[in-house]
């Protein structure tokens, strides 16, 4: 048992996990990975804009390599659950931390963003969720998953149609993507300060690419059900 | 000039503590913050009442002992500047002015506005030292050092620990403060033999005492009265890495 005990810890990894600074670090890191994902979905969803015969084919693509699909599925989640629950655990000990509160507490240059990441966070997880429902997994709107596009292919063309001009899904979609850019503005020069990537020159570099990322991101997912909204995907 | 003040009373650490409210009159806007409590405690002794108890040592903003949030700041409001340095012109007539300890678990309070800061000095018994063999002096000249880190590494040598990162940060972390003291000596010859064990050591004690996680807002940066600045903390976030594995 102590013995065990001291394998545990003196393994480095959970040494690491232990520090403040190695959390710091596996929230960087995981959220890198889901960057990664949020920006390679973009770019396969907006193929919808290339038509239903386009879109088909590519998420019929996708199921024909269920291999590296799945490989993936398992890397973001392992990633999400490490980055969710961290978050958890630092935002905890952050609030132990204080002991006490102040009656007065100014902010000077912490911008919005960096404040509300653990609820920009919440509000995308519980986002996620619906989403998974809603179009992975079809438990919401059932009747418009599955459906045939005559090419004995999944018709995900129509499912996402019909699923954004049916009920507020477009609208819980466009506010939630509103949250991503929040959550995304702070994480991503963050990230970089966090495994030690400063310069005087880079990092004011780097905070702008986090509005750009922020803002792309977002209004690249907006489009979509906005589209549908406006008729402009039919 | 005349404030109305709110003041943190404690009697004891383990005391409950309160809000007092205090006149302060017949100031001179020519004086600092801390003389300005001066006056305020002679007042109250004269009324018999017992004077706040706050700290305060060089009165230049050299050795990071006064240490007050003042109006919701650490150090109240200017960019570098610390308690002792600050003067009250940078106030309105007639402002209230709410005074608090520097509040961290790890910061706890002796008595009125006066903190317990020994959780730094843990930080730099962990490692924040270089070993030397001590003897006659060595030659002035004999490591050259470049003028890049030399600045560099006084930029981060500034930092006169006086908590205010920790006071104003929303996770009251210590990072400012701890990647000040392990990257001063990380930029030169002598830090380096000792150097990854330093990092590993000071980051062990800081997570010790109990104090936060940095969300990279920077507020710590904002109120520190020696401009310390965050790219520090990647760098001792840097040498983490390279500790670790
Ligand atoms: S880093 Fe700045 S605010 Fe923090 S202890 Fe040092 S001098 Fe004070
Ligand atoms: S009293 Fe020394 S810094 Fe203020």
């Amino acid at each position: 048992m102590i013995l065990l005990q001291q394998m545990l810890i003196n393994n480095p990894i959970i040494k690491f996990y232990n520090s403040s600074i190695g959390k710091k670090i596996v929230m960087a890191v995981t959220g890198l990975m889901l960057i990664g994902f949020v920006v390679v979905h973009l770019l396969g969803n907006f193929q919808i804009f290339l038509g239903a015969e386009k879109f088909n084919a590519y998420a019929a693509f996708l199921k024909s390599i269920p291999g590296p699909l799945w490989a993936a599925r398992i890397i973001l989640l392992t990633a999400f659950i490490l980055h969710f629950t961290t978050a958890f655990i630092l935002s905890l000990n952050n609030k132990a931390a204080r002991g006490g509160s102040y009656k007065n507490m100014a902010t000077v240059q912490a911008d919005f963003a960096s404040r509300y990441m653990l609820e920009s966070g919440v509000v995308i997880f519980i986002f996620i969720i619906i989403h998974l429902l809603h179009f992975t997994l079809g438990a919401i709107q059932p009747e418009f998953h599955d459906l045939d596009d005559g090419f004995m292919r999944d018709d995900v063309y129509r499912n996402v149609i019909l699923g954004f001009s049916n009920g507020p899904y477009a609208y819980i979609y466009i506010v939630a993507m509103l949250f991503v850019g929040l959550h995304l503005k702070h994480a991503f020069w963050s990230m970089f300060q966090t495994i030690g990537v400063y310069s005087p020159a880079l990092t004011p570099l780097l905070k702008k690419l986090s509005v750009f990322t922020a803002v792309a991101v977002a209004a690249g997912y907006i489009s979509i059900p906005l589209s549908v909204i406006f008729g402009i995907l039919k | 000039m005349d404030f109305t003040l709110q003041v943190w009373r404690q009697d004891s650490p383990d005391k409950e503590g309160r809000f007092e409210v205090y006149r302060a009159t017949n100031i001179s806007s020519d004086m600092s913050f801390i003389e300005m409590l001066d006056s305020l405690n002679i007042e109250l002794e004269q009324k018999g009442d017992t004077p706040v108890s706050y700290e305060c040592d060089c009165l230049e903003g050299i050795c990071g002992t006064c240490s007050l949030m003042i109006n919701g700041r650490a150090h109240g409001p200017g960019a570098c500047t610390t308690t002792c340095q600050l003067h009250m012109r940078s106030f309105q007539d007639g402002e209230t002015i709410v005074i608090e300890p520097f509040r961290a678990k790890s910061f706890p309070v002796i008595k009125d506005l006066i903190v317990n800061r020994s959780a730094f000095d843990r930080i730099i018994q962990a490692g924040g030292f270089v070993t030397v063999r001590t003897g006659s002096a060595p030659d002035g000249n004999a490591i050259p050092i470049s003028k890049i880190d030399a600045d560099l590494a006084m930029d981060a040598a500034q930092c006169i620990g006086c908590g205010a990162c920790v006071a104003s940060c929303k996770n009251s972390s210590a990072m400012l403060f701890t990647a000040a003291k392990v990257s001063h000596l990380s930029y030169i010859p002598q830090g380096q033999p000792e150097r990854m064990e330093r990092a590993k050591k000071m980051i062990e004690q800081m997570d010790e005492e109990g104090f936060g996680a940095c969300t990279n807002q920077a507020e710590c940066e904002a109120v520190c009265p020696k401009g310390i600045s965050i790219k520090f903390i990647a760098r001792m976030n840097r040498d983490f890495i390279r500790s670790s594995f």
